[in-house]
């Protein structure tokens, strides 16, 4: 990958944005001394498991717990009466302002759910007594079609006034002036696809260690979070425990992927049992749990209809969808969001008009669904334009990449106000698929299809040209439960030059300990080296909505740049008064202030930093800090083309990723290294459900992928070389120009794939394929067309 | 994920391990790479009392070619059997397998002996080793004994092996000029158990069929041999049409069922489709090509 187009402006030495500074974090990462939930041991620690539902849906008559607790060891068992009883604690609201149980007192909703939990003195007992708790259920029918489920036959949340499935209805775009250019264009077509429930499926999985100070009345929770002051807001809101006393402690997180934004019944369970037994308690989910019971992502049937005129130009876009949200609705998208960002769909492409419609529906599956790696269900919009932009092309015989440099939003369109209300804000899509395709070699690749099918072999160039919207966000439109979406940067430089800085957002494995630093090196010329980056503790951090969405870099990014701007400010004052010289005639060169016109006066940032703490001129603060609270003017909004080449096992129908050229374009880039391997990630995320993950349910809601023998997590085997490459774009709001990356080749790789595997098999009719496409599915139509090898 | 209580052993001596399996009975499970055991443990769906864990004992660890077998050690580790030269070079079809159980990490661990004790029709060992038409040397508290592998499997999870009786040993013939062997395994990821696997051992004599034994993986509740497609082959020319012919009846004579890896049909295909493939990459290897 060429760094040509990265900009830098600051020696090696410094280290500022566009250097490829290898991750501070690291060394005790690959060393093995990160310190995550689980590793946290506190005396007199207690132990807390979990008894969970084996149905789907089913009335509970009985929860007899007295085995368990004779067993020795046990100390408590806590039940959803129980939590009744302490305050009325049965029940949370979740970030979409649903409700959620904690644990059960009528019936059970999913499979897994959560029915009691055990505290005892060590983790085995505690497995032990989950044995021993006798359950009563009377089964009651499954729902787990979402279409089913708005019939009504049988009702989920019996609990509220509302006797219906149906959970809420939501419209964006013009549905009058969309129907008018269907009515009018020359061609339209349809296609129905579903985009399948899977799971984040982080390598650590959830837990807490709640530990509760009677003496103090203070709480201090060790959890794995991705917004750690939401969540201490959560928790003093519906504990009633003032949030001075709660402090939340987010420390290394092994993944987070949106699936440790929502509070899960397990949390509640541990500071409530802590609170009970005055001890500390640990609860570490299990890998099934995990997959069983934790929210889930997707989980879209889409329906939608595009029209083109006689020229091959699109026109419109009409979407239904209905999402499954299982028992509650416990996505965590901002709150006038309920689809989240989905009305991005228009995606890269002009277009007169759109009209998006979303119903949502309860079933009797685990609640979700969390934005995985997607921006706020932008995986489902890119898949579904993606997908409609190539049977388009298909239908109409225009080759995929030409149809699209011949629709998409030209450069001199931007900002581009969408059909659906978005103001793009920057972007270049000619340039990346055009790079896109010298790279892969597009030409010969069709050629090399062409004689391939005329052999019978089957070959398939798949491409996504996707636009991506993140950094929530505006404070305007965005908030969770009410806190707005702005994010912070606090720093404080010390006397010998070196920094301390503290974000209100949440590394889970993105690598802010060194981002962050090369910002603020950028900023002030400070060596990144010497900038400690600290993040994951209320106590200490500044008040942040935490990471996901890829909003770190468009939010506490833009805040560390301006928190830093307002530090040169000061720091300028104080280097007028040293260099007895007038501020207007003092210039800023990479690390020091230097009077216009006499290079040999100047004073570095070290030496005002110093003269902060020893020299500052009288009747100014002394010190060197400052806070910033970032509140974007807009979103921003990266962009990529990514071509991917299968070939397709004739006699098993396995497919085969041949090759994956990804150009992203995520505006001005602060660690070309961390980019790369937030891109390489984030493809193998796209591969996966594309191609292997699904949570799969039999008829009476079992979870027949609880475990990674049947999750199926693609492994480095499974995984393509991927070819990355670059434009920049920057934005032209954020004080840096970044725009964010981590979720961008999750959200783009799918339809590229998919696209190329249809692409393989469109001479055979195949129109669309639902992902995960697996071989069995490829077989299928071999077999029904009359190949075979 | 926590396993319920048990006893813990640690036999230095087969003898020693015998002992324990006579004294515990059908409360005692045998512990070696517990490939297996071990989540099956984790998640309660086994939960023996009794824990023998045979680790210790030495000398059951090695592979080595003699005049007639090549021998190997019960508690030889999969990755032994992957690396080995005589193995890569004489035994290729065991190397295949070897390399495609599981995962590198589990492989350091997980034993053959293990694999094929076990009697897992998902496992596949048991493929290759009816395919070679190996001998299972097993001790028990009156001696040794030879099993015969098509005496060895006789259940889903069972075999002949008594309960105080510890599977000792591998005996594989060696193959006479004109051998060749592959197994081919189709997973949905790296790790899996087969969706279909196939292990085929020939021997050519004068350019027809002399001799083949065809295993299947994972598609009958018991390891099982497709002998109505070997009966097929033996004495014949080798020619595609035949392949084509010996892949439909193992298609025929096994027994999936429909589970997250595939439907019957889609299974029983895969078996058609992966013998044909089996038999010709057999073939290549018996005339010399590695």
């Amino acid at each position: 990958m060429s760094d040509t187009e990265v900009r830098i402006t600051t020696p090696p030495d410094v280290c500022g944005m566009g250097h490829r500074m290898k991750r501070k974090e690291d060394p005790r990462f690959i060393q093995g001394a990160g310190k995550f939930v689980d590793d946290i041991k506190l005396p007199g620690m207690l132990y807390l498991d979990i008894v969970r539902s084996p149905h789907a849906h089913a009335k509970i008559l009985n929860i007899d717990a007295s085995e368990a607790l004779a067993l020795p060891g046990v100390l408590a068992v806590i039940t959803g009466k129980d939590l009744q009883a302490a305050g009325n604690l049965h029940w949370m609201p979740t970030l979409m302002s649903d409700t959620q149980m904690v644990l059960p007192i009528e019936k059970v909703v999913y499979y897994a759910q959560e029915v009691c939990a055990i505290v005892a003195t060590t983790r085995y007992i505690a497995a032990d007594a989950i044995e021993l708790v006798k359950v009563d259920y009377e089964p009651l029918p499954p729902v787990m079609d979402p279409f089913e489920a708005l019939k009504d036959k049988v009702i989920v949340r019996d609990d509220k006034e509302k006797k219906t499935n149906h959970v809420w209805h939501w419209e964006a775009g013009n549905k009058d002036a969309t129907d008018e250019v269907f009515a009018r264009s020359s061609k339209t077509i349809q296609q129905k696809m579903y985009i399948p429930r899977i799971h984040v499926s982080s390598i650590e999985t959830c837990g807490m260690v709640a530990s509760w100070d009677k003496i103090n009345e203070h709480m201090t929770i060790y959890m794995t979070s991705q917004a750690p002051h939401a969540h201490r807001t959560v928790i003093s809101l519906v504990s009633g425990i003032p949030e001075n006393k709660i402090r939340v402690i987010s420390p290394d997180i092994g993944g987070g992927f949106g699936g440790k934004v929502p509070v899960y019944p397990g949390y509640v369970c541990t500071i409530v049992a802590s609170l009970v037994t005055g001890k500390p308690v640990k609860w570490i989910e299990d890998r099934s749990e995990n997959l069983q019971a934790d929210s889930f992502a997707r989980d879209y049937h889409i329906d939608a209809q595009m029209s083109a005129d006689e020229n091959g130009n699109i026109t419109g876009l009409r979407v239904k969808t209905l999402a499954d949200d299982g028992a509650a609705d416990a996505a965590a998208n901002p709150s006038k969001f309920p689809a989240g960002l989905y009305s991005i769909g228009t995606g890269s492409y002009n277009m007169e008009a759109a009209h998006f419609e979303v119903d949502a529906a309860y079933t009797t599956k685990p609640p979700g669904g969390v934005a995985y790696r997607c921006s706020f269900r932008v995986t489902e919009a890119v898949h579904m334009i993606e997908r409609m932009t190539d049977i388009m092309a298909h239908d109409l015989g225009e080759d995929p990449a030409a149809f699209r440099l011949k629709n998409f939003i030209r450069k001199e369109q931007f900002p581009y106000h969408s059909p659906t209300g978005w103001e793009y804000d920057s972007g270049d899509y000619h340039r990346a698929l055009l790079l896109a395709m010298e790279m892969i070699g597009y030409e010969d690749l069709r050629k090399e299809q062409a004689e391939k099918r005329a052999r019978g072999e089957l070959m398939g160039i798949g491409i996504s040209s996707f636009t991506e919207v993140v950094g929530a966000g505006p404070s305007k439109d965005f908030d969770i439960l009410g806190i707005k979406m702005f994010d912070s940067c606090e720093i404080r430089v010390h006397p010998t030059g070196s920094a301390l800085v503290r974000i209100g957002v949440q590394t889970q494995g993105q690598g802010h300990e060194t981002t962050f630093a090369q910002i603020v090196a950028e900023e002030l010329g400070l060596p990144a080296s010497s900038i400690k980056v600290e993040h994951g503790d209320t106590d200490t951090a500044p008040y942040g909505l935490g990471t996901y969405a890829s909003r770190s870099t468009p939010t506490a990014g833009a805040a560390a740049a301006m928190a830093a701007r307002k530090i040169r400010e000061k720091a300028k004052k104080i280097a007028a008064y040293l260099l007895e010289a007038n501020e207007e005639d003092l210039e800023w060169d990479v690390n020091k202030f230097v009077v216009k016109g006499s290079p040999n006066r100047s004073k570095t940032i070290q030496e005002i930093a110093f003269a902060a703490y020893t020299n500052h001129p009288q009747g100014m603060e002394a010190g060197m800090e400052a806070v910033n609270y970032y509140d974007p003017p807009n979103l921003t909004f990266p962009f990529g083309s990514y071509i991917c080449v299968v070939d397709i096992d004739k006699g098993t129908g396995e497919i085969k990723v041949r090759r994956f050229v990804a150009v992203d374009d995520c505006g001005n880039i602060i660690n070309p290294l961390i980019v790369e391997g937030q891109i390489h990630g984030g493809l193998t995320m796209g591969l996966a459900p594309a191609l292997f993950e699904e949570i799969v349910y039999d008829e009476n809601g079992q979870n027949l992928s609880g475990t990674f023998m049947d999750y199926l997590l693609p492994t480095s085997m499974e995984t393509p070389k991927w070819e990355v490459g670059k434009t920049v774009t920057p934005s032209p709001h954020h004080p840096i120009g970044a725009k964010g990356v981590g979720e961008s080749p999750t959200v783009g790789a799918p339809p590229a794939i998919a696209n190329a595997v249809v692409d393989a098999l469109w001479h055979l009719g195949v129109r669309h394929l639902e992902i995960p496409i697996t071989p069995q599915k490829v077989w299928k139509i071999l077999r029904e067309n009359g190949i075979d090898e | 994920m926590i396993p319920g209580k048990f006893e813990y052993f640690a036999p230095t001596s087969v003898s020693e391990a015998i002992g324990l399996l006579g004294q515990y009975g059908s409360e005692a499970k045998i512990l070696a790479g517990g490939q297996s055991l071990i989540p099956a443990m984790r998640f309660r769906l086994a939960q023996p009392e009794i824990l023998v864990d045979i680790n210790r004992i030495q000398g059951l660890e090695y592979v080595r070619e003699t005049d007639d077998y090549l021998e190997i050690g019960a508690l030889t580790r999969e990755s032994a059997i992957e690396k080995s030269t005589i193995v890569q070079q004489r035994y290729p079809m065991l190397a295949d397998t070897a390399r495609v159980i599981a995962d590198p990490l589990v492989r350091n661990m997980a034993t053959i002996g293990g694999n094929l004790a076990h009697a897992d029709p998902a496992n596949d060992h048991p493929a290759t080793i009816l395919a070679y038409n190996a001998r299972i040397v097993a001790e028990g508290p009156g001696g040794e004994r030879i099993i015969p592998v098509d005496d060895f499997f006789i259940g889903i999870f069972e075999t002949s092996l008594e309960r105080d009786e510890i599977l000792k040993e591998i005996l594989i013939p060696s193959p006479p000029g004109g051998s060749g062997g592959a197994y081919l395994k189709i997973e949905r990821k790296v790790g899996d158990y087969a969706v279909v696997g196939v292990a085929v051992q020939l021997t050519m004599e004068d350019g027809l069929f002399k001799s083949i034994r065809i295993g299947l993986t994972n598609v009958s509740s018991t390891p099982m041999r497709a002998r109505a497609a070997e009966a097929l082959l033996v004495g014949q020319t080798p020619e595609e049409a035949l392949f084509d012919k010996a892949g439909r009846v193992a298609a025929a004579e096994c027994e999936p069922w429909a589970d997250l890896r595939g439907s019957e049909e889609y299974k029983r295909d895969l078996v058609r489709v992966v013998t044909k493939r089996a038999i010709r990459k057999a073939i290549e290897r018996a005339n010399g090509v590695l």
